[in-house]
């Protein structure tokens, strides 16, 4: 059986990071497994950890009285997913639920941020990295924004 | 060059808004064979004409299958033919798909919205191992779950070949993915050394699809996009559907990305 | 090519003898204070004596004083209206219980003679000869149109200041084949044409005509005439070297002159009908008030209309930039890499008919400035 170590390493998300941080980081993660339908996170609870999906599926939603969970977008294999606890106030602001079952690595962020104060190359790196993740998601979302597939939108600029 | 007299055989209403026709060739069993990739103009009497991807079988050389989206004045009265109906067709025009570029190739057709369209052909083709391909995936983005053209279809066939699809929007009902089409494109296993990508779709789309294929190292020249610009005439003499050198009914509708980056990436050319 | 002279006063002769040979014959008239191209009966139907001053969005008549028959430069209009036509026909479908039936409209095509094409009308015609004839699909009533046409061309003895034909390599002397060629020749003592044949139809006309070979000093004058048309726009404003001209607009797609361009421009395509190259063309369909008979028209259109480049919900070419950028860039550069041949001729139709004055080869040199900046 793979070590959390080698699970990690394997993920290009921590592709050339330093080994004493990787270890570090290792350290502050753990297998879970989710069933269908249960929430991984929750919109204004605390957000004390980020996930590393290994198989399965998770939804990102938001719910709307009257209506229910709108999922915003799904999460898949070897997606990570949760930067809220990197930034006050640490709270969810979206759900998160996993579609079927899901494997995930659940990396501890509340002891990260403490280590990323002291260590600050390492909390560099770790930025970075979310940062990349945090601008393809918001790329996907602008996107999506455009509703590109939509009939019958009338131009900006009809011509004359 | 005067249209066919064509009827309406059947009808389906893909969903709200866009529908298929199949039509027959009035007094005439065989119709001319197809490229994936081509179109027809349609003329629903009185209203004027309309390019149509070819989007059934290659192989069906009975019936011509035409997806339509009721957009303009033309594409609703093609809206409100029924079975039996008359219409008038002229083609097929224009270059196909370069099937036989993918012999060994890893193959990536990538649909956004009723783009799918004048890819099903593709799709029919590369089905029947025939072209040699390595191995054919399908990513096809639609707006909704309602939304995906030949839903059952594609169903049918997701035993034999690799299919992701996501919506910008899912339901209740919607298991699958919700998201844009370039993540699961940015997230597969593409050896870019030896794929070749055929796309259709809006042209925000493809434009982000290309930025993402080529970041998987395909080659400009491996990637293959349908344009869409205004076609009258269909055979290259009307002057409207002009794209920088090109002219879009005849040099096209497919070009490679390679032959057409520098007209692809200039605004309202 | 054996040369010969023609009397002026013999004019009518060789308009008589295209005209007996069945031609339909059509020439320079006056018409609405303009030197248009319709139907010639005779030699005084032409614009004898008359010259055309032409400058950015201006045309004006004036008299010579030499009684020239060819005296002027160039017209609003092109040959094109009688070849491509600007308005026609195509098909007509009727609607019953059985379905629909569309017939095709065969239009009798006239023999027609053109008589007083410049060297770059010709190669106006040549280029459209390209559009339509040239590739796997043809425009057949074009085609049926030209097949049996008959050119007289003319050679120029002046210029218009709007003419720029040297830049384009297009004239003024006639160099393309044409049935007979003209030049007409007047001095104090004598009014005259020196003319050949291009063709063998061009030859059997010549041998009706009542010429005598040319003598030598008419063959010199004749020179010396289409010299000064030569020297006229050598010493004008709208002498350029042309030869860059493909790859200065390819590289120069998001100029700041486009933006200029577009403060003047007002879009109203006058430019695109006045273009002797100019091909496109638009259908309409339309149903009579029972709605069980269709017709189909094809007609001239233009670049610059907002339907041009419509698709599914908009025009692609929204503002005038766009458009003016697409006319220019397709006339000058990209229309090479279609047709193998620019688009332009140097007629300058499009800067005396444009309201707004605008002229292409200060366009141009426009671009070309503001890529030196």
């Amino acid at each position: 059986m793979k070590s959390m170590a080698d699970l990690l390493h394997e993920h290009p998300f921590f592709k050339g990071m330093d080994e004493s941080h990787l270890d570090f980081i290792a350290g502050c993660g753990e297998n879970h497994i989710y069933n269908a339908g249960d929430y991984i996170a929750r919109e204004n609870e605390p957000a004390d950890h980020f996930y590393l999906i290994r198989a399965g599926q998770v939804a990102v939603e938001c719910f709307v009285p009257n209506y229910g969970a709108i999922c915003l977008q799904t999460l898949h294999d070897n997606d990570i997913f949760g930067w809220s606890w990197l930034f006050p106030p640490y709270m969810w602001t979206f759900d998160a639920r996993a579609v079927d079952e899901v494997h995930a690595i659940r990396l501890d962020g509340k002891c990260l941020r403490e280590k990323c104060e002291t260590d600050t190359a390492m909390g560099a790196e770790l930025l970075k990295r979310f940062a990349r993740i945090v601008t393809q998601r918001l790329q996907a979302t602008r996107m999506q924004l455009m509703d590109i597939y939509s009939q019958q939108r009338p131009p900006l600029d009809p011509g004359q | 060059m005067i249209p066919a007299l064509f009827r309406i055989d059947e009808r389906k209403e893909e969903f709200s808004g866009t529908f298929t026709l199949g039509i027959r060739r009035e007094g005439e069993s065989a119709l001319p064979r197809f490229k994936p990739g081509q179109f027809n103009m349609l003329y629903a009497f009185g209203t004027g004409e309309v390019a149509i991807s070819l989007s059934g079988s290659p192989a069906d050389t009975g019936v011509y299958q035409h997806t339509i989206r009721s957009q303009g004045l033309a594409t609703q009265a093609l809206a409100r033919l029924q079975k039996g109906d008359a219409i008038g067709v002229r083609g097929p025009f224009g270059c196909g798909w370069p099937i036989d570029t993918v012999a060994g190739r890893e193959v990536l057709i990538i649909a956004g919205g009723v783009g799918m369209a004048p890819l099903r052909p593709l799709l029919y083709s590369l089905r029947d191992k025939a072209h040699g391909a390595a191995r054919v995936r399908l990513f096809y983005g639609a707006r909704h779950p309602d939304e995906i053209l030949y839903r059952s279809e594609l169903e049918r066939w997701a035993d034999s070949l690799d299919i992701t699809l996501t919506v910008d929007q899912g339901d209740s009902t919607w298991r699958g993915r919700v998201g844009v089409i370039t993540q699961p494109l940015e997230t597969a296993d593409i050896n870019g050394g030896k794929a070749v990508a055929f796309l259709c779709g809006p042209e925000v789309m493809m434009r982000f699809c290309i930025q993402t294929l080529l970041t998987k190292g395909l080659s400009e020249s491996d990637i293959y996009l349908s344009m869409e610009r205004n076609m009258k005439c269909a055979t290259g003499l009307c002057g409207h559907c002009q794209w920088g050198p090109n002219f879009v009914c005849k040099d096209g509708p497919v070009f490679s990305y390679g032959s057409v980056r520098s007209w692809f990436n200039l605004r309202a050319l | 090519m054996q040369r010969f002279q023609l009397k002026a006063e013999d004019l009518d002769v060789l308009i008589q003898v295209i005209r007996a040979q069945g031609h339909q014959l059509v020439g320079p008239v006056i018409r609405d204070g303009a030197i248009v191209y319709d139907d010639i009966q005779s030699a005084s139907d032409l614009p004898r004596g008359w010259k055309d001053e032409q400058e950015k969005g201006q045309y004006r008549l004036k008299r010579r004083d030499d009684g020239a028959y060819f005296g002027y430069a160039m017209g609003p209009q092109s040959w094109k209206k009688f070849l491509q036509l600007p308005r026609r026909k195509v098909w007509q479908a009727r609607k019953d219980s059985s379905g629909i039936q569309i017939v095709a409209i065969e239009e009798p095509a006239p023999s027609l003679a053109f008589l007083g094409v410049r060297s770059c009308e010709l190669h106006a015609i040549a280029i459209q000869d390209r559009v339509f004839l040239g590739d796997h699909y043809t425009n057949d009533s074009y085609a049926k149109r030209r097949e049996p046409l008959l050119l007289i061309a003319v050679n120029c003895i002046y210029a218009a200041n709007t003419c720029f034909c040297t830049s384009m390599n297009t004239g003024p002397e006639v160099t393309l084949p044409a049935d007979l060629t003209m030049t007409e020749v007047i001095d104090v003592e004598r009014h005259l044409f020196l003319i050949s044949a291009g063709s063998e139809r061009g030859q059997g006309i010549l041998q009706q005509l009542p010429v005598q070979p040319a003598e030598v000093e008419v063959k010199k004058l004749a020179e010396r005439a289409v010299q000064s048309a030569v020297s006229q726009m050598a010493q004008g404003v709208r002498s350029f070297d042309s030869s860059d001209v493909k790859e200065l607009l390819y590289r120069n797609y998001e100029s700041q002159a486009w933006d200029k361009l577009a403060d003047r421009c007002l879009s109203c395509a006058n430019c695109t009908m006045a273009c002797p190259t100019c091909f496109c063309s638009t259908v309409e369909d339309t149903t009579d008030l029972s709605g069980d008979n269709a017709e189909r028209w094809e007609r001239w259109d233009s670049c610059f209309t907002g339907e041009f480049s419509y698709i599914s919900g908009g025009a692609v070419r929204a503002d005038t930039r766009s458009r003016y950028r697409q006319w220019m860039t397709h006339k000058l550069a990209t229309w090479h890499d279609q047709f193998g041949t620019s688009g332009c001729v140097g007629c300058g139709r499009c800067i005396a008919w444009c309201p707004v004055g605008i002229d292409l080869t200060e366009e141009l040199q426009r671009i070309r400035e503001l890529e030196k900046e």
